[in-house]
């Protein structure tokens, strides 16, 4: 294995770690974030770039901003001095330096011009697009209901809280 | 083909996976069991990658993404169960919502 992992996996453990010990959900979700694209650098000197990228746009985007309206959600009442008290720099540096170590990471990688690790079998994301539509468009069709049924559960369990039923 | 080093990768699956149990397990707070189920989903998806890059296969990958699915489904319910929680018990303890308890 090479440093990048070493240094990805550290972070993500890190990060991790103190996910679970914040009292704070803003807090702990500012180092889910970055925990969650440290692991996206692991998939990356695994060899899986399409999986990498994956991670970064559903994981670290869509699902944590989805926990991100969450929390707003519940905290409601004094919303301007609650947010002043969670923009206090002490709270950024944390995950601002995890982040920082992750971009160098990266910018290292970039810079050296190999993609993750040379040892490794770099799977595309055209074999993972056969595979997927081929042997296994089955899951995509279970998996595509299960979604529908998420979409139909979620809506459904919003609107009786919004009739008060 | 090269062997790919499996031991450290999964011992980072495991470390992720054992971290977001003890989350589950010791948080009381909806969000953090959230958090937590969503960190032990990412581990799991992790170990998956691992295989994949050990035998070079993207099936490994194709299950990721379904992982993948499960998560972004499983985090959408979750939330719209936690806001009903919420509102029926004006509280976010999960030691509240013992109404099922025999």
């Amino acid at each position: 294995m090479n440093v990048a992992f070493y240094f990805a996996a550290s972070t993500a453990v890190l990060s991790t770690f103190l996910v679970i010990t914040q009292a704070n959900g803003v807090h702990a979700l500012l180092y889910l974030v970055v925990s969650l694209l440290a692991v996206a650098l692991v998939f990356y000197t695994l060899g899986a770039v399409f999986a990498a990228a994956l991670e970064v746009i559903v994981y670290a985007g869509a699902i944590v901003i989805l926990l991100v309206f969450l929390v707003m959600m519940l905290n409601l009442g004094g919303t301007t001095a609650r947010e002043a008290q969670w923009l206090k720099p002490q709270v950024w540096v944390g995950p601002a330096i995890l982040a920082v170590i992750l971009e160098s990471e990266l910018v290292s990688i970039m810079v050296s011009g190999n993609a993750g690790a040379p040892s490794l079998v770099v799977i595309l994301p055209r074999d993972v697009g056969i595979t997927m539509f081929g042997p296994y468009l089955l899951c995509v069709e279970l998996a595509s209901v299960l979604l529908l049924a998420a979409l139909i559960g979620a809506y459904r369990l919003a609107h009786i809280g919004r009739s008060g039923g | 083909m090269a062997t790919v080093p499996i031991i450290q990768p999964l011992l980072l699956a495991v470390l992720l996976f054992t971290l977001g149990l003890i989350g589950v397990l010791v948080r009381r707070n909806f969000v953090f069991i959230l958090m937590s189920i969503e960190i032990m989903l990412n581990a799991a998806g992790l170990a998956f990658i691992v295989a994949a890059a050990r035998w070079g296969q993207a099936d490994g990958q194709v299950m990721f993404m379904f992982i993948l699915a499960l998560g972004a489904s499983e985090v959408a319910v979750g939330l719209a169960l936690i806001l009903r929680i919420r509102r029926r018990l004006t509280t976010l303890d999960s030691d509240a919502a013992n109404l099922l308890r025999g």
